[in-house]
Parts: structure tokens; sequence; C-alpha cells
């Protein structure tokens, strides 16, 4: 599914057609200049390698720097791969923008997580919690791990305590409400993963079929 | 916030409200939606705070009907608040007068102040003074 890369910038609430309040996310989508159009033949699978936020040429490698250059394209902090059906209409140096999508349309939104570190298993898991007070002094402690002599091990995937967030996650099916071309800027319903200004993937809903879609 | 975000928020603001405090006696317009039917419903009574956030400022409005304390808070910026009338300024000493829900009948009173405030009041004040612009109709002192 053809996507962009882009910037959660943060959330605010605006004002629909009725008057109701909704909750959106603000993401600095684009544009994205196409460095090297991946395809079956050479490299097993169809994709397009796309660059994202620019940066000054001194703060580029030199490798990096003579990549960008075949694209024809001005050196980017983020490169990433989109993975895509058919590459009819694609060329290198390309820019690609946000009017890959329309308003009312569903995109998925992909993005790394807020890392939370080493979280207990209320946190991690949503187990419940022991009693505060009366002696208790079973507080936020994970429970039983399992039975005794029989199967005498703990079950594999039972839920502990461990490192929790920072891992990649797809907010599916949120609708576009607004979109800003002259400043690059895609309005969509509910939250995105991951912190304000972090990088996020836009892609066209995977989920929704082309009739929903729209 | 963001200066980007601002630039969505400010297509949805509304480009004139009118200046009022807290303290200010307002009468604001509600549209109501029921079912198909629409109608505007008017609510009286003194502004109690301002909480200001851009695009989700909200305002406070607190009015007392038999003997009932009553307070709305309205988003400022809704499409639903169809006027802000500014029925009477009243003179007062803090941002927040949530002191007034402890006081009843003539403690509650807030004094009426005429006085054009802060900068942009006296501006006013002087366009007027030359006649340069309309001057607002004399507000009805109410009889205490």
């Amino acid at each position: 599914m053809i996507g962009i890369l882009g910037k959660k910038l943060g959330m605010t609430r605006i004002y629909d057609a009725a008057g109701s309040v909704i909750p959106v996310t603000v993401i600095q989508a684009g544009p994205c200049p196409v460095l090297q159009i991946k395809n079956v033949e050479r490299d097993g699978y169809n994709a397009l390698q796309l660059g994202f936020d620019e940066i000054p040429e001194r703060k580029a490698n030199k490798p990096m720097t003579g990549h960008f250059k075949r694209a024809g394209a001005t050196p980017q902090r983020l490169v990433r791969e989109v993975r895509i059906d058919s590459l009819d209409g694609f060329a290198l140096g390309q820019q690609l923008d946000l009017s890959l999508f329309a308003i009312g349309e569903k995109v998925d939104v992909i993005g790394v997580s807020k890392g939370r570190g080493f979280a207990g298993p209320m946190k991690r898991h949503h187990s419940s919690r022991g009693p505060e007070t009366h002696g208790s002094m079973y507080h936020r402690r994970a429970g039983s791990v399992g039975a005794s002599a029989d199967p005498s091990r703990v079950l594999k995937g039972k839920h502990m305590a461990g490192h929790m967030g920072a891992e990649q996650v797809t907010a599916q099916n949120l609708v576009v409400v607004r979109m800003d071309p002259t400043n690059n800027l895609l309005v969509v319903r509910g939250s995105v993963p991951g912190c304000n200004n972090g990088y996020v993937m836009i892609r066209k809903s995977k989920r929704a079929s082309a009739g929903a879609r729209k | 916030m963001n200066q980007l975000i601002r630039t969505v928020e400010q297509s949805f603001m509304k480009k004139e409200v009118p200046d009022f405090r807290p303290g200010d006696t307002l009468r604001v317009a509600v549209r109501i939606v029921e079912g198909d039917k629409e109608r505007i419903q008017n609510f009286e009574g003194v502004c109690i705070g301002r909480h200001k956030g851009g695009l989700d400022e909200t305002f406070t409005v607190r009015r007392v009907s038999f003997g009932v304390g009553m307070e709305r808070i309205f988003p400022l910026h809704s499409p639903r608040i169809e006027e802000i009338q500014v029925v009477r300024h009243g003179r007062v000493r803090r941002s927040k007068l949530y002191y007034l829900r402890d006081l009843t009948g003539k403690q509650a009173r807030i004094a009426e102040t005429r006085r054009k405030r802060g900068e942009k009041g006296r501006m006013i004040q002087l366009l007027e003074a030359e006649g340069a612009i309309e001057q607002p109709a004399e507000e009805q002192p109410k009889a205490e």
C-alpha cells in the first residue's frame, strides 16, 4: 500500500460541521523524494525508498550524499522503504506528498510507541492490583506463575514484568479530516503511536476495502 | 505548542470575540439541536472565569435561579455558541471568581464599572471621543 513518511506534530481538537468536538492528530506528511526504486527482478520485491526531513549537506555522510545525488534529491534525515504492488508511475527523484490522500479517506499510521522502560505487570498487562492497606504487603506484584510439579515449569507467554513500549505500532483506519497542502499538514481523527516530533509512516488503509476507503 | 498545529487551530477560531472578563455579566446564545429542529437558547449570568488555551478556550458562566446556583462551561470557539453579549462590566480583583459560590444575596453582587480597560480600551475610548466609531448603547444600570 502506497504511503509517505511524516512527523507527528501533536494533538489538538477541532469542531466538525455539527459543532461537536473531535480529537485530532496533526502530522507533517512529506514531501518525500523517491531515492531508490526496488523491483522484483533485482531485489526480489517491489518497493520505493523514500526520504523525509531535509538536512543540510554537511550533515550527510559521504556514502549517503552519493545516494541522494543519484536520485537528484537533497539530503534527508529519515530513509525508509515503502512496499508497493506496482511500480508504474513512479520515477527516481519524484516528490511524493499528501496529495496521495483525500479528505474522508481512511489511513493507517505506523510509528514507534513511547518507551515505558521496565514495567510491572499492572502497567504492562493490565493485571489487577493487590490491596493497598490492612497489612497486605501485596501491592503491585505479579500473582502465581503457574502450578507446581505438573508442569514444573513456567508456561511460555506468561504475563510478567519486562520491557514495554518503544516498539512498532500501527493505528489503523484513521479518518483524514483535514489537509493543508501548503504546510504539508495531514489532520487525522484520533491518536497515533509515538511521541510528538516522532517519525511516522502514513499509508492508505490496508483493512478498509477500496470502496470503504473513500 | 507547535506553530503548525496553531495554523490548523486558527482556521477554527472565531475571528471576533467580544472583550469580556471575569466579573462581566454575559448573555450567551447557544444553538440547541433537538432532532432536526434547531433553536437558540439564552443563558445569562456572571462570567466567573476564562480558561485560556487557544482553540480550547472555555469560560464559565454562573447564575442563580430560584435560589439554585447553576454554572455552565462554554467552549468559546464552538460554532454552537451563536453570540456572546456583554450585558454589564463588573469590577473584580481576581481572575477566577469561585468565591461567589459561597456567597448569596446581597453579598454576591459585583460592582459595575463603565471603564474601558486595557490599552485597547483606551484606544476605543479615544476613537469614541473623536466620533470615529459608534458609541455602544448606554447600559441600563440595574436596580439592585
